[in-house]
């Protein structure tokens, strides 16, 4: 290997060494002191996020297993900023005296699967995806599992590490079969074999809904909400936000690619299971009580709404959903952002805990309420824009009465979050939470999703870019 | 720089200048200052208005200003009003101004208070210059979320129910305008040609006529659930009657003219000929809008429910003239719109003003209030005389106009229509009479009334500012009507000159 192609896995290795990086910091460390791998590690990761946005390498490796191009490397800055946010919205909760001594092990867990996301995203094979979404899934389930003396967080890695080694086993089923038919797993040479054979079109509903798992659309959702309200809330946000934004990528560019000799499919499956994980999830989301499930199902509604920009299959759809994935990460890790300050100064995870909220903490109050805005897509925020760029793409392929429907829920979805926003402004009561302050970082981190919230929709600059990367489905 | 991007500007400005206010008094000094400015330049752009129709600029749209948004999908931040609605705008302004002193005692909270109510109206403004529909819609829905605030916050009775209701009432009307706007968008050139979100540039050219009959009930009905259109008024009352003063004022006398203005402006402006071929439908659920209304008043005690449903019936009217797509209905209909907005902004504001000192607003409970409150009592008068239609105030003139258009038309159909609309001035009369009998006449029913004081001077501020425009569209209604009628023309011509065989 030359070092032009180190550089072209520039993104991977730098994540590699930063993984290596902090464990060898670690073992340095006196026992006591090792809270300074918290800022160590954080702004080691911020370098990361900086050195992506410069100009990188472009290209193919090990024979077309792993490529990069303009669009891939957007895709990982986006995962990037959403991971570090959370990194800095964690200071709080890995600073209590339970976590004192595991503090590395978040890190390197959560790099590890982020780097298993990077492969899954610039996978030119199926092989790679299939080894990229192993090594992000099965991190992942020791993150859940992170607060393991609790036995709902040591559940919610179990289930996790259960439904995932399902949702694999049917993945790499339907792989399977796309080799048996085409034989061959690179992208490509899969796309011009592929027609519309009994076996084919079997072989991609196993594809599907082995994705369906990780993006966790209905009727494949039901090991969303345990596992996110066992996880420590910092990982819940990761699950839902960074997981599923990964997993949104990689199921748009296979969609777009490789399957679109069978479009007239997989649009028609696509449009049903809109439908369902947009009301499903909503009608669940309306009951919820505990903060963390209540942000469980609406994000499980949210990704019904990415599926409109899935269903047009044109380049305006894609663009919109890589915007909305983007949008979705500040307006979401807003939302758990407050949901993880009050918890880890708290241990308050409840709705009614929210009630007067802002008479003592109106800073949270406000960011909680433009996240939660963002999210039901309410303007001048950049959720507004997310979904409006959304629905039109679905539009542009003509899938009105499937806008309808998704702007109805987006109407339903309204009333749980105005539900928050009543319990923070409106409900009256006797005990708010008193006021607390959050750590420096953690503050940032949360200023950084605020201010996100508001600059995105209005600078059109950053949805002319992703614009120029992505690509309409091949014909 | 452009005149219209003032009133996007200076309320943005206000509120930044209200977040380093300190305390109670320096919040509404800013507010009625940012907002008086807003008024005056309001009444400066009327008379730039004029001043370049007189000198002949014929443009459809004037202080036409355009710069591009997201290039990829052509949404731009286009700017331009016509005479349609500089009107709106100026009724905005005066309705604004006279909310910030109506609720000049709002102390509990009063920074965040005083915050949404202006960008409520940041939302109505940017609505009425904009001419991109996309902005259009932003500006919609910018003014409708603070509603939940301003209503579950510092309303009254049953107002987190209510402040739901209404926001989702209104946002379910939203989802139906989404998709007509997006249809709309994808046929807004030929084939192949450039699509567009730009209101001038659509109508250029006609939409599909099959796409019409399908996106007009969408957009249509969209606006109109704003515009209270039966059977989807229930949000109105209860939504009135829960919220603070101010806020009943603005989405009375303001943002329920929205739905109007967008009705014509989008949905029959670039859909003539479903338009045509499905108003008999919409004729009739407004007709019925309008007397339901009257006489749902007629059976209310509470004072904002009676107006409420008052509010329902004034706006069925407009949207009623709107439909009957000639001349002379629809200028009446803009003139019932600013008519019927100031009309109503003011008994918002008296009812606000008689409940704080009475703490009741149940008529039956009161009783006799001309002799100690005679300023507030006098006015409720007024107010009441142009709501049932006297010669000399605004409410003569829309509604004479309105039910002369309507006549126009020889069929049986619209014929029938607008004598069944034309029975709501006599039920009017009678709960406007009714009220103002039991509540300002006969003997004082309590004797905590004895002690009552009559208006202070903001209140007398925001009261005259709204009476003073009552008399003068009523006394000299014709610069008004002028200037209407001029940018009337273009969209009458698009509406009636695409007429295909009706049912009717």
């Amino acid at each position: 290997m030359s070092i032009n192609d180190f550089m072209t896995m520039r993104h991977e290795l730098v994540l590699v060494a930063l993984v290596l990086l902090v464990l060898i910091v670690d073992l340095n460390l006196k026992k006591g002191k090792k809270s300074s791998i918290i800022p160590i590690s954080i702004s080691l990761f911020f370098f990361h996020t900086v050195i992506g946005f410069l100009p990188a390498q472009f290209g193919s490796l090990f024979g077309g297993m792993y490529h990069t191009d303009g669009l891939t490397i957007l895709m990982k800055n986006i995962l990037n900023i959403g991971v570090l946010i959370i990194m800095m919205q964690s200071v709080n909760w890995l600073n209590k005296e339970e976590n004192k001594e595991k503090i590395s092990e978040f890190f390197i867990l959560l790099l590890s699967t982020l780097v298993g996301m990077n492969f899954m995203i610039s996978s030119g094979d199926f092989l790679m995806l299939y080894l990229g979404l192993e090594l992000a899934t099965i991190p992942m389930a020791a993150l859940a599992a992170f607060t393991h003396h609790q036995t709902r967080s040591a559940e919610a890695g179990i289930k996790l590490i259960l439904s995932s080694a399902l949702s694999s086993g049917i993945l790499l089923y339907g792989l399977s079969m796309i080799y048996g038919t085409t034989g061959s797993i690179y992208f490509d040479t899969v796309a011009t074999h592929y027609a519309n054979t009994p076996l084919q079109v079997l072989a991609f509903i196993f594809f599907f809904t082995g994705m369906a798992f990780k993006i966790s659309l209905v009727p494949f959702h039901l090991w969303t909400a345990d596992v996110y309200e066992g996880s420590p809330v910092n990982v819940t946000s990761y699950f839902s936000v960074i997981s599923k934004g990964a997993s949104i990528f990689i199921l748009i560019m296979v969609m777009f690619t490789v399957f679109h000799s069978i479009a007239y499919l997989w649009k028609d499956i696509i449009y049903l299971v809109a439908i369902m994980t947009m009301t499903i999830g909503n009608l669940f989301a309306i009951r919820q009580k505990n903060m963390k499930r209540f942000l469980a199902f609406s994000s499980i509604a949210q990704a019904g709404f990415v599926l409109l920009g899935i269903i047009g299959g044109n380049k305006i759809g894609m663009t919109s959903t890589v915007y909305f994935v983007l949008v979705y990460i500040f307006s979401n890790l807003g939302a758990f952002g407050v949901v993880s300050a009050i918890s880890a100064k708290t241990g308050k995870e409840s709705m009614d805990d929210y009630d007067g909220l802002y008479k003592t903490n109106p800073m949270l109050t406000l960011l909680m309420m433009l996240s939660v805005f963002s999210l039901a897509g309410i303007p001048p925020v950049a959720g507004f824009f997310g979904k409006f760029f959304l629905f039109t793409s679905a539009a542009s392929g003509g899938y009105y009465w499937l806008i309808f429907i998704a702007v109805l829920n987006a109407t339903v979805s309204l009333y749980y979050y105005l539900l928050v926003v009543k319990a923070m402004f409106i409900n009256k009561n006797e005990i708010p939470i008193a006021y607390f302050k959050s750590d420096v970082i953690t503050r940032m981190g949360l200023m950084v999703c605020a201010i996100g919230i508001f600059v995105l929709g209005f600078w059109s600059q950053i949805y002319e870019i992703i614009n120029s990367l992505t690509f309409s489905i091949v014909n | 720089m452009n005149i219209l991007s003032l009133f996007v500007l200076i309320p943005v400005l206000t509120i930044i200048a209200i977040l380093f206010t300190k305390d109670m008094k320096q919040t509404r000094i800013v507010s009625a200052i940012g907002m008086g400015i807003q008024l005056v330049v309001a009444g400066l752009l009327v008379y730039l208005y004029l001043t370049e129709r007189n000198a002949g600029n014929t443009a459809a749209m004037l202080f036409y200003y355009d710069a591009v948004w997201f290039p990829t999908l052509n949404i731009h931040y286009t700017l331009g009003v016509d005479g349609i609605s500089v009107a709106m705008i100026a009724l905005t302004a005066i309705v604004v101004f006279a909310g910030i002193f109506a609720s000049w005692m709002v102390d509990f909270l009063y920074r965040e208070f005083f915050i949404s109510l202006i960008l409520l109206a940041t939302g109505v403004f940017g609505f009425f210059i904009s001419l991109d529909i996309f902005t259009m819609f932003l500006f919609y829905e910018v003014a409708v979320i603070p509603m939940y605030l301003l209503i579950g916050i510092w309303g009254s009775g049953p107002k987190e129910y209510s402040a739901m209701k209404l926001t989702l009432m209104l946002m379910a009307g939203s989802a139906l305008l989404f998709v007509g706007i997006l249809g709309i968008y994808f046929y807004s050139a030929p084939a192949g040609g450039q699509l567009t979100f730009n209101l001038m540039e659509i109508a250029k050219h006609s939409i599909p006529v099959e796409m019409q009959r399908f996106l007009f009930p969408f957009t249509f009905i969209g606006f109109g659930i704003l515009g209270a259109l039966f059977p989807f008024h229930t949000w109105s009352p209860d939504g009135h009657a829960s919220a603070p003063t101010a806020v009943s004022m603005l989405h009375a006398g303001v943002l329920m003219k929205l739905g109007g203005y967008g009705a014509f402006r989008v949905a029959m402006y670039l859909m003539p000929q479903a338009a045509q071929e499905q108003a008999w439908i919409f004729l009739i659920l407004t007709g019925t809008s309008v007397v339901y209304g009257a006489f749902g008043a007629i059976a209310q005690k509470d004072l904002k429910y009676i107006n409420a449903y008052s509010s329902v019936s004034h706006c069925g009217l407009v949207l009623f003239a709107i439909l009957m797509m000639n001349q002379t209905a629809m200028n009446g209909a803009i003139i019932q719109m600013i008519s019927h907005g100031l009309m109503t902004a003011l008994f918002f504001a008296l009812i606000g003003m008689i409940y704080g000192r009475t703490h009741t607003r149940m008529i039956n409970e009161m009783g006799g209030l001309m002799k100690v409150i005679p300023f507030l009592g006098v006015v409720y008068v007024i107010a009441g005389l142009a709501s049932l239609g006297l010669p000399g105030l605004s409410g003569f003139v829309a509604e004479m106009t309105i039910f002369v258009g309507s006549f126009q038309h020889t069929d049986t159909f619209h014929r029938v229509a607008t004598i069944v609309a034309t029975s709501s001035i006599v039920i009017t009369a009678v709960y406007i009479l009714r009220v103002v009998g039991i509540l300002l006449l006969g003997p004082i029913k309590d004797d905590h009334f004895l002690h009552l004081k009559d208006a202070v001077w903001y209140e007398r501020l925001s009261t005259l500012t709204l009476l003073l425009s009552i008399a003068a569209i009523g006394l000299a209604p014709l610069w008004l009507s002028d200037m209407i009628n001029f940018s009337l023309g273009p969209i009458i011509q698009k509406i009636s000159g695409s007429a295909i065989a009706g049912i009717f």
